[in-house]
């Protein structure tokens, strides 16, 4: 069930969560993690934080893109629909007007369009995130639940290429951080038999 | 003395705070989670009992309706529209100023909508539920009704997509959609919210699955404003769309008193009018019941009543307006139509829409009445009675002059319309409750982030008015 679980590479650590006391602190976090090169890190906040992305160095999302495509595939379909079914599969004549006119199709055209536009929003928000994803490392520790509460932290994965767990926490410590731990890469906490454990690692993530 | 009085100002623009009380993150997830988290108040239970009570007389005037046809409805030939499409016009424009909260506010920035836009578009979903009832079971032979979609049948016959109907049924179950997945959307921070609350196990499991493991990071949040702001972007026409073409069922009749250019925009502002109504009845409801006084301020209820009054003197213009295109159309028809609305047999429900959707709005002039609870509560009774009565007025008293007078007829609804209308509100009021009860009623995520706390820039040169005001996020991001 990759949906639900990450897939990870191999080794025992996850990385480190740093926790910050505000989002200010947090934003000079990132701006320092990112000038200080590291690749595999995210910030984690109970809301979004405007401009962090920026502060993170991460682009600009490519979701319209989806939209714009589904969205014109709605569009396309839908008016083909129409034309085919009154005027092609069975055409009748109402009150005198043309068989092949685009004035009567255009609401429906126009509402199949952004139908298919906000699903597809939706799921390619969820695949670009990859969401669902019921386990997650951070899920493990006690620190991190207060994520959607009041809690605001910096997390740096194991592989990332200049990741050391001395050097990176003292690093962490400098920037602001309260308080670092380290995390395992099974959520902080030996899970029995985890070897045939996966749906049970879930069940912990959702149960946490 | 208000509770604003005692409040400074924000320094820099001088804007009163949003949200009051001295909240912080943690606090405001308190006050949003605890209610849901304690035993349900006697006052939830009995609000619960009185709309399932009625849910049930839903229920049972559906059943009978099924089993024993439309003829238990008053309709007859004029009148073959009344309290059916009275309803479904009524309930799918009260729909509307959860979209207008959710999305057209968002987009202009507006950042008072965070208090109010989770329960306006939770009304919304429920408002549209509530619509799309009567379509379906007005038409006789309910178990057909998928008829109307486009499927490849026996009979190789396909809708008619020329008709303003049909166009009625693909925009209002695109407008349901899409107004359920943009409050889902919002929903998922809240949800992890919620689970990351839970003391118990099956409530862990249930927001945990509902809340896809969100962990609030950047890389998400990225992606999530973006959904947001597109679905924004996406709802805002589709809202104009819906009750246009709900209009246009109207409009593009060759009927007197329907067949009209200005349906359309006095359509949407009628919705909007109606729907803030709506929404201020439930959240005086709610903020006393929730004690949610700090978060949804007077503020958010004067602005509320401002909108009301605008969108009410619109209504008002489209009413005058009507009367002066007759006058000016020199159709006899069309004259005979609008005097007979006002002056006619019906001549009550006409006043009744006057009073209440644009006399009593006007109390709304003096700040003492737009920051008072008791009258904003008044106040949007009538304007949701008012508004019901418009759509009533329209219809009925459209149809039951037929051209010919040898057709003339008077329309009497019966008891079972009656009990169909009160058990809509019914069927509303019990999703309210269960909403209430097991879903966060304010955006929290949404409400910590207008707090000034939430601006990385506090106290920084040049910064200081970024979380007031609409200030661009910089160039690459979203």
């Amino acid at each position: 069930m990759s949906l639900v679980v990450p897939a990870l590479p191999p080794g025992e650590t996850f990385g480190l969560l740093a926790e910050f006391g505000s989002p200010k602190e947090l934003y000079h976090g990132c701006e320092r993690v990112r000038d200080a090169g590291y690749k595999r890190w995210d910030a984690h906040s109970p809301f979004p934080i405007h401009g962090l992305d920026h502060a993170m160095g991460l682009g600009r999302s490519r979701l319209p893109y989806v939209t714009l495509f589904f969205g014109l595939c709605g569009a396309v379909g839908g008016f083909t629909l129409q034309i085919w079914a009154n005027g092609i599969a069975y055409p009748i004549q109402v009150s005198g007007k043309p068989i092949f006119n685009w004035q009567p199709y255009m609401p429906v055209t126009f509402e199949l369009g952004v139908l298919l536009a906000a699903i597809s929003t939706v799921v390619g928000m969820l695949a670009f995130n990859r969401l669902p994803m019921l386990f997650h490392p951070l899920f493990g520790t006690r620190a991190f639940e207060k994520v959607t509460d009041d809690g605001f932290f910096i997390s740096i994965e194991a592989w990332d290429p200049k990741f050391n767990p001395i050097e990176t926490e003292r690093f962490l410590k400098q920037i602001g951080a309260t308080n670092v731990e380290l995390v395992a890469r099974d959520g902080g906490r030996v899970v029995e038999g985890r070897g045939s454990s996966e749906a049970g690692a879930s069940q912990d993530a959702k149960a946490r | 003395m208000h509770p604003e009085d005692n409040v400074s100002f924000e320094p820099v623009v001088g804007r009163a705070p949003l949200i009051l009380g001295g909240h912080d993150f943690h606090s405001i997830t308190e006050a949003v989670a605890a209610p849901m988290e304690r035993t349900p108040s006697l006052g939830w239970w009995i609000a619960f009992a009185c709309s399932a009570s009625l849910l049930g007389l839903l229920l049972l005037s559906i059943a009978w309706l099924f089993w024993e046809g439309i003829g238990i409805w008053g309709l007859n030939v004029p009148v073959g529209w009344a309290f059916d499409i009275t309803n479904f016009v009524f309930w799918i424009g009260i729909g509307h100023a959860g979209t207008l909260i959710s999305a057209i506010l968002f987009l202009f920035r507006q950042k008072w909508r965070t208090s109010i836009n989770r329960s306006a578009e939770a009304m919304t979903i429920f408002a549209v539920m509530c619509a799309l009832l009567f379509p379906g079971i007005h038409v006789g032979r309910p178990w057909v009704v998928y008829w109307m979609a486009p499927v490849p049948n026996q009979m190789s016959l396909w809708p008619g997509f020329r008709s303003p109907l049909l166009w009625d049924f693909f925009a209002v179950s695109t407008y349901g959609t899409v107004s359920l997945i943009f409050w889902y959307v919002g929903l998922i921070p809240d949800l992890a919210t919620m689970r990351d609350r839970s003391k118990t196990r099956i409530r862990k499991i249930v927001y945990g699955i509902f809340a896809l493991g969100w962990r609030g990071s950047q890389r998400h949040w990225r992606h999530y404003e973006m959904a947001y702001l597109i679905l924004a972007g996406l709802a805002t026409p589709l809202v104009l769309s819906v009750h246009s073409i709900v209009s246009m069922d109207f409009a593009v009749a060759q009927l007197p008193g329907w067949h009209s250019t200005i349906f359309p925009p006095y359509f949407v502002a009628g919705a909007v009018f109606s729907g803030f109504a709506m929404v201020v009845t439930l959240m005086v409801i709610t903020r006393k019941g929730f004690g949610l006084e700090n978060i949804v301020t007077l503020l958010h209820f004067d602005n509320m009543a401002k909108i009301m009054m605008v969108t009410g003197m619109i209504v008002g213009y489209a009413y005058a307006m009507e009367f002066f295109i007759a006058w000016w159309s020199q159709s006899p028809f069309e004259q005979f139509a609008f005097v007979n609305r006002a002056f006619g047999p019906y001549w009550w429900a006409y006043w009744t829409m006057v009073t209440c959707n644009v006399l009593s709005p006007q109390v709304f002039w003096f700040k003492q009445a737009r920051t008072s609870m008791v009258v904003h509560f008044i106040i949007s009774i009538f304007i949701n009675i008012g508004m019901w009565f418009e759509r009533f007025t329209i219809i009925v008293t459209s149809l039951h002059r037929d051209f010919l007078p040898s057709s003339w007829d008077m329309y009497y609804p019966t008891i079972w319309e009656i009990m169909t209308l009160a058990g809509s509100f019914g069927l509303f009021f019990t999703m309210f409750c269960l909403f209430a009860r097991f879903l966060p009623v304010v955006a929290t995520a949404e409400v910590k982030g207008v707090l000034p706390a939430a601006n990385p820039h506090l106290g920084e040169e040049g910064h200081v008015a970024q979380s007031w005001t609409a200030s661009p996020a910089p160039e690459g991001a979203v």
